[in-house]
């Protein structure tokens, strides 16, 4: 196993140099760039405010050069410095990545914990009124827009009700410590993760429904039927553990995507997180930043996947690892 | 409703009746900045939210009322020497930076030299400037290469603020950690910018005006999504939304909420003008009359009405009606598409496509893109939409990429300072992006325009300056659309945010809390 984790390592280290070069050209072929873009800003700007930018941002030095040095840095674990916000990026994601990850981790947790539940509850139950519930809202929080359901539950739960806080991180201003802390946080965390949990949550109840019933009908199912075994342990051990597989390949897929992913979600309650930061420093063509964003979020997809194939062999001990 | 609020904001008539009140110590204001800015260095960065954020910690040597005369800031009075080319300013005593050492006009020289390198507007203001000398610790000449009428106005906090010599000398200003807790003289200090989150300012206890500010501090939060910046004060999270701050369709609807306040004044500095530039190079719209019909097929009044929610004012020519020296008495271009069509016949139009840019700064520019498209077609034209994001258009631009392209700009008060360098020819120059990007080159216009910024005394100026508005508005070098009003939205327990032409960016030094 030692040996499986390294050679994947190794992988994926070239994987993210690959990226890294792919994306440095891939930014490089949309119109503008960032000293136009701050030109814009400010208002007024003589050809010479333009130029002192560009000399700036290293824009006028050959593009080869540029990717070099900026290679260069990645493998010393520089991501370079952002000049539009006037920090090292690497200070910058480490500022903003713990609140997405709080943010995409709960959103995980609660849609495959939900998922599974209503999932495995539905296939119990197939063909009854609980599973018509069941399959109709989970295609419901499928079908939904994710913006449209971020919207509607600020209009209901922060306007009508009352009840919860609608942008941010937590309370500005209150400095709260201790646990008025933790339950602030929460308290904000709330929606933004029922709006991105609820559809995944959907996909999952639907993976496991449908994996469950097939299982269901399987020979070992009924042999242990035949073997006299209580129904609930043939559905924990039997059913549902095998029924799990799809849907952990499935998961696996999403954990990627749920990093860099949280950007609407980020931008609609304003949650301080690294989805926000990569959408404005796309808009700003804040080369750097953009591409030391896109080098953690890569990084983070190759560990997930790794997580992923380790999580197989927790679920299946029969599934080897490739030598 | 709409027309109370339009009429509200015309009469501003919001803000005046707390001026009998007594102000109240303390609280904190919660603010909407948007987008998040990308330093507070007003020396190095002067993008709108920087100016709103840090109006609050920097000043500048004056300050403008709303009539934009000037008032005093940290130079306490000023003389102007008889040939009108020699200012002497003197300042107030006793001003300590935020970290307690005094402000002298050794750091108002050395402000100036960094401006020179750092601020584009500024370097374009000071271009008359021959020498600036310090005869005491108080005292600051400046003398001109000749007369310029409107130098006085450069000295607002965003044109011209002041940064601490102590701090910066024979440093790299631009590195300078010192950029990320800024240091001025101004009525809050910098505390804390949680990035992503918000800005937090605090009270100077120390400040020069006695007994000023008024409340503790300010919070200024980031928001990205309008449609949330309005459920923000909904809710009561923030209390003032600066103009700006949500989209236009909102603002009716957000105005008539309990106990909100709304007033249009605070703009009378910048006034944005909106226009559409029309790429002169183009032989087609090379032609006048092309140029005019396009003026006759756009309605704006529908505009208006209709995008901009009543906000505004259909705009006349180069010069929006709130600076100095602006006259109505030029050609008329009313809503007339028969006319377009006339026009464009005679100019002989077969048919060639117009590419039009709109502005990717949010709905209600797009919307106005497809009103002024469909007006276009109407009359004959036919038109390609180009989409883009902001990198893209200002990409565009500075190349002169565009046939159409819309833009607002601002004023800063005086023709001479706002308006002359959209259209002489000196400013013809690719890579620029603003200034005569349209490229429209007209050796009288450029004269004129050159002898309007020197003449004395300003009614010969008046004289110049009606002369060249009524040519441009004849020539039509681009399509003025409207003057834009961007209200200040906030709960009524705010008073006397907003005191002088540049509004809620000179600071919240007057501002107080009503419990």
């Amino acid at each position: 196993m030692l040996s499986f984790v390294a050679q994947r390592i190794v992988k994926g280290i070239f994987v993210l140099l690959a990226i890294i070069v792919m994306n440095f050209f891939l930014i490089r072929l949309a119109p503008g760039d960032p000293a136009s873009v701050m030109a814009g800003e400010a208002g007024a700007s003589d050809a010479q405010f333009v130029q002192q930018l560009r000399e700036k941002f290293s824009l006028d030095r050959p593009v080869p050069e540029q990717l070099f040095t900026y290679v260069k840095g990645v493998v010393t674990l520089d991501l370079g410095y952002s000049f539009r916000q006037q920090m090292p990026v690497s200070a910058l994601i480490a500022e903003r990545l713990p609140a997405t990850l709080l943010l995409t981790l709960t959103a995980f947790a609660i849609s495959l914990i939900l998922g599974i539940t209503f999932g495995t509850l539905a296939a119990r139950f197939a063909g009854t009124w609980a599973d018509t519930a069941i399959t109709v809202s989970a295609l419901l929080f499928y079908a939904t827009p994710i913006f449209w359901v971020a919207l509607m539950s600020i209009l209901l739960f922060s306007v009508y009700l009352g009840w919860l806080p609608s942008f941010g991180y937590e309370t500005v201003g209150a400095n709260y410590t201790g646990w008025a802390h933790v339950k602030d946080v929460a308290l904000h965390l709330v929606m933004p993760a029922m709006t991105i949990g609820l559809f995944f949550m959907a996909t999952y109840t639907r993976m496991t429904r449908a994996s469950m019933l097939e299982v269901k009908r399987l020979d070992f199912v009924k042999t242990a039927r035949a073997k006299g075994l209580r129904n609930n342990i043939i559905q924990r051990r039997h059913v549902l553990r095998n029924a799990l597989l799809p849907v952990v390949t499935l998961a696996g897929v999403h954990s990627g995507t749920l990093v860099g992913g949280a950007v609407l979600t980020e931008t609609v309650f304003a949650w301080p997180g690294i989805g926000r930061l990569l959408y404005e420093a796309l808009l700003q063509r804040d080369y750097n930043l953009l591409l030391g964003v896109f080098v953690v979020c890569s990084a983070m997809v190759l560990i997930f996947n790794l997580v992923t194939d380790l999580v197989y062999r927790l679920v299946d001990p029969r599934i080897e690892f490739a030598k | 409703m709409l027309k109370k609020l339009v009429l509200a904001l015309a009469l501003g008539s919001v803000s005046t009746f707390a001026l009998a009140q007594e102000p109240k110590l303390g609280g904190t204001i919660n603010a909407v900045i948007q987008p998040e800015p990308p330093g507070l260095m007003l020396a190095l960065v002067q993008n709108g939210p920087t100016q709103m954020v840090s109006g609050n910690i920097y000043e500048g040597l004056l300050r403008y009322n709303k009539k934009l005369e000037p008032e005093p800031g940290l130079a306490e009075s000023w003389t102007i020497s008889p040939d009108a080319k020699t200012y002497t300013f003197k300042l107030k005593q006793g001003v300590t930076w935020h970290d307690g050492k005094p402000f002298t006009s050794a750091d108002v020289l050395f402000s100036i030299e960094t401006l020179k390198v750092t601020h584009a507007r500024a370097r374009g203001n000071l271009v008359q400037l021959e020498k600036v000398e310090a005869p005491d610790d108080y005292t600051v000449v400046f003398t001109l290469k000749q007369p310029f009428g409107p130098f006085i106005g450069i000295f607002e906090v965003g044109s011209m603020p002041m940064i601490p010599k102590h701090i910066y000398e024979g440093t790299d200003i631009k590195t300078n950690p010192a950029n990320n807790t800024p240091i001025g003289t101004g009525p809050f200090m910098f505390k804390e910018w949680k990035k992503g989150s918000f800005i937090q300012l605090v009270k100077n206890p120390n400040y020069h005006v006695k007994g000023k500010p008024y409340i503790d501090g300010i919070y200024w939060q980031i928001i990205p999504d309008a449609a949330a910046r309005s459920v923000a004060y909904e809710t009561g999270k923030v209390d003032v939304l600066p103009g700006g701050s949500i989209e236009n369709f909102d603002v009716p609807r957000v105005s008539k909420l309990p106990n909100t306040c709304v007033t249009g004044e605070g703009w009378e500095f910048f006034s944005p003008l909106a226009w559409m530039w029309l790429n002169n190079r183009n032989p087609i719209l090379a032609n006048k009359k092309v140029r005019q019909a396009i003026m006759y097929a756009v309605d704006r009044e529908f505009a208006k009405d209709v995008i901009w929610n009543g906000l505004g004012k259909v705009a006349t020519g180069p010069s929006a009606s709130t600076i100095k020296f602006y006259t109505d008495d030029v050609p008329k271009y009313p809503y007339d598409p028969a006319k377009a069509k006339a026009l464009l016949k005679e100019a002989g139009y077969k048919g060639e496509k117009i590419r039009i840019m709109p502005l990717p700064y949010g709905e209600t520019w797009q919307r106005w893109g497809e009103a002024v498209k469909q007006n276009l077609v109407d009359v004959g034209f036919n038109i390609e939409t180009i989409a883009t994001d902001v990198p893209g258009s200002n990409q565009r631009n500075m190349e002169w990429d565009f046939d159409i392209s819309f833009t607002y700009l601002y004023q800063y008060g005086d023709p001479a300072l706002g308006v002359a360098r959209n259209y002489i020819t000196s400013q013809i120059v690719k890579g620029q992006l603003f200034n005569n990007l349209e490229g429209y080159s007209n050796p009288e216009v450029d004269k004129l325009f050159e002898e309007g910024a020197v003449a004395t005394p300003d009614s010969k100026r008046k004289e110049i300056y009606d002369k060249v508005q009524k040519i441009l508005v004849e020539d039509v070098p681009v399509a003025w659309l409207l003057e834009l009003q961007f209200p200040t939205i906030m709960n009524c327990k705010v008073k006397n945010l907003i005191t002088t032409g540049i509004g809620v960016n000179d600071g919240f030094r007057d501002a107080w809390i009503d419990k």
